[in-house]
């Protein structure tokens, strides 16, 4: 173990697996409590779009899915409020829309596209200085603005046409919440990939609400859920040699299932 | 005159083309305790979000002569319970505290002295021992009661109840407009129910509301005056002789009448 902290690139990796677990565990509960689940997914799939003109044009891939899930996030909230076409319609084309421009700017970049897989699985083993710059300064926003407007964010997920009625800031919140959400799914791209980063924003939260059921206390166990995953994923798939992305989810979904059959025994016993 | 708390003045209010309230004038008053009843459909609900500022008239105006503050709380509401999702992670004290005007714009924490009134309320709405209960594992007369202590934490002016007496039980709604009654006192208040016979005996004032708004002065409207207003809605009388008595029949209401 100290062999491998030794190495920059191990270092990088435990860096980003505390930033990805810190991020995802407020976000998710955010988007769990919320039920936007799959705008979330809608949000990960269209930032593939992104990725291929970054791919397309020679510039960073994460800087254009970045571009591509906020711009696609801001409009799925705001077409939500205005529109009459079906909110999760209007998803679907979004996720699929994505995915199509992804696949065709990837495909006409000429030559090979090198570490498209990573982008698709994830692997927290190549992890940079500069995604982690950017996770670290996307906790340091999502830190603060839950320290100054927590209430706020509570209040309008809980019962948005009530706090309407109390003149709380509900669209600023709503927008700067989705642009948070997008922006964590990108980031996170790059430690466990688009197909798997839903995963890292649910099942920490998911296991979390088993046993408490206020949604401070849900954000706190799910970053402590979710570094745990991430950092037993990246062990695991060190001294397995298997994908991390994948490795990591495999172990919260095993952690999930122990914590269902952890629930069930203590409500057998509490109730004999 | 100086009792006056709202008036609404010529206001019209339309969806996609279709007009839901026509030319309305309402006037409401620091002792009032008004009763709006009418027809699924005939702007009940329009007509509370209208008031509540949540929509803006498409011609006529709203006039508040509230005491002003930060956050409309003045304005006491209580919604329809199925308005928000029962699995929320969220405590019923803190559904409660959520009524207060945000004083400090920057401070995360409720001081001690707001805890102290959400306390006041449930001793007096009877729910002190659900505090740290969440929200989804209450009964429907108990979230009622924490909704109702939502809307009164703020020390409301008026309070708007949006059909109280969905989905509770019989004794709660009784006690409701028991509690209801003595807030009077101190507030005044706006019921929208669909059971008209019940509310009767507590309300001073009826308003029929379909597309048009009549404000009927006393707590006593007759059939044939619902028949006026042009107010199809059932009527049970809780006399010596319970009976049921049908408004103006028109075919196109036809399935509102039944509950």
């Amino acid at each position: 173990m100290h062999e491998l902290l030794s190495y920059d690139f191990f270092r990088n990796a435990m860096l980003a697996a505390m930033l990805a677990a810190v991020s995802c565990g407020i976000m998710g509960t955010y988007i769990v409590s919320k039920r936007i689940v799959f705008i979330s997914g809608g949000i990960t799939h269209a930032s593939f779009g992104g990725i291929g003109l970054g791919y397309y044009f020679g510039i960073n891939p994460i800087l254009g899915a970045a571009i591509f899930a906020v711009f696609s996030a801001l409009g799925i909230e705001y077409s939500s409020r205005r529109t009459e076409i079906r909110e999760d319609s209007a998803i679907a084309i979004l996720w699929a829309l994505g995915m199509a421009v992804g696949v065709i700017f990837v495909f006409m970049t000429p030559g090979y596209a090198p570490n498209l897989m990573s982008y698709l699985f994830g692997n927290i083993l190549t992890v940079n200085t500069s995604d982690l710059y950017m996770l670290l300064v996307l906790c340091i926003v999502i830190i603060i603005f839950f320290t100054l407007q927590f209430k706020h964010i509570l209040y309008i997920a809980f019962d948005e046409e009530f706090a309407r009625a109390r003149r709380l800031p509900v669209n600023m919140i709503k927008y700067v919440m989705i642009s948070l959400v997008a922006l964590t799914i990108v980031f996170n791209i790059r430690v466990v990939g688009i197909i798997l980063v839903i995963s890292l924003l649910t099942i920490p939260q998911t296991i979390a609400n088993m046993f408490v059921k206020r949604f401070f206390n849900i954000m706190i166990f799910s970053v402590l859920i979710a570094l745990l995953g991430t950092i037993s994923g990246l062990i695991l798939s060190y001294l397995f040699d298997i994908p991390s992305g994948a490795a990591i989810i495999f172990f919260l979904v095993s952690l999930f299932f122990v914590a269902r059959i952890m629930k069930w025994i203590i409500l057998k016993t509490s109730s004999i | 005159m100086s009792d006056l708390l709202l008036k609404i003045e010529n206001a019209s209010v339309s969806f996609d083309g279709v007009s839901i309230l026509q030319d309305i004038n309402l006037e409401v008053r620091k002792s009032d305790f008004i009763g709006v009843i009418g027809p699924n459909g005939g702007g009940k609900t329009t007509l509370v979000k209208l008031m509540l500022g949540l929509l803006r008239p498409d011609k006529g105006k709203i006039i508040y002569h509230l005491s002003h503050d930060t956050g409309n709380t003045k304005i006491g509401y209580l919604p329809q319970v199925h308005s928000f999702d029962k699995k929320f992670p969220i405590t019923v004290q803190d559904v409660i505290l959520s009524g207060l005007p945000s004083t400090h714009k920057f401070v995360s924490k409720h001081t001690g002295d707001e805890k102290e009134k959400a306390v006041y309320w449930m001793d007096r709405l009877g729910i002190s021992s659900l505090s740290r209960k969440p929200i989804g594992n209450l009964s429907g007369g108990e979230m009622q009661r924490v909704f109702l202590c939502r809307s009164l934490i703020s020390e409301p002016e008026l309070l708007i109840l949006d059909e109280p007496d969905t989905y509770v039980d019989n004794l709660f709604e009784k006690e409701l407009y028991e509690e209801l009654k003595e807030l009077n006192h101190k507030m005044a208040v706006f019921l929208v129910s669909h059971d008209v016979g019940t509310i009767t005996s507590y309300i001073k004032s009826i308003a029929c509301v379909n597309k048009h708004l009549h404000h009927h002065p006393s707590n006593i409207i007759t059939n044939k005056q619902l028949a006026s207003y042009n107010c199809p809605v059932q009527i049970i009388t809780h006399g010596d002789v319970p009976h049921t008595v049908l408004g103006k029949h028109d075919h196109k209401h036809d399935h509102e009448h039944q509950h």
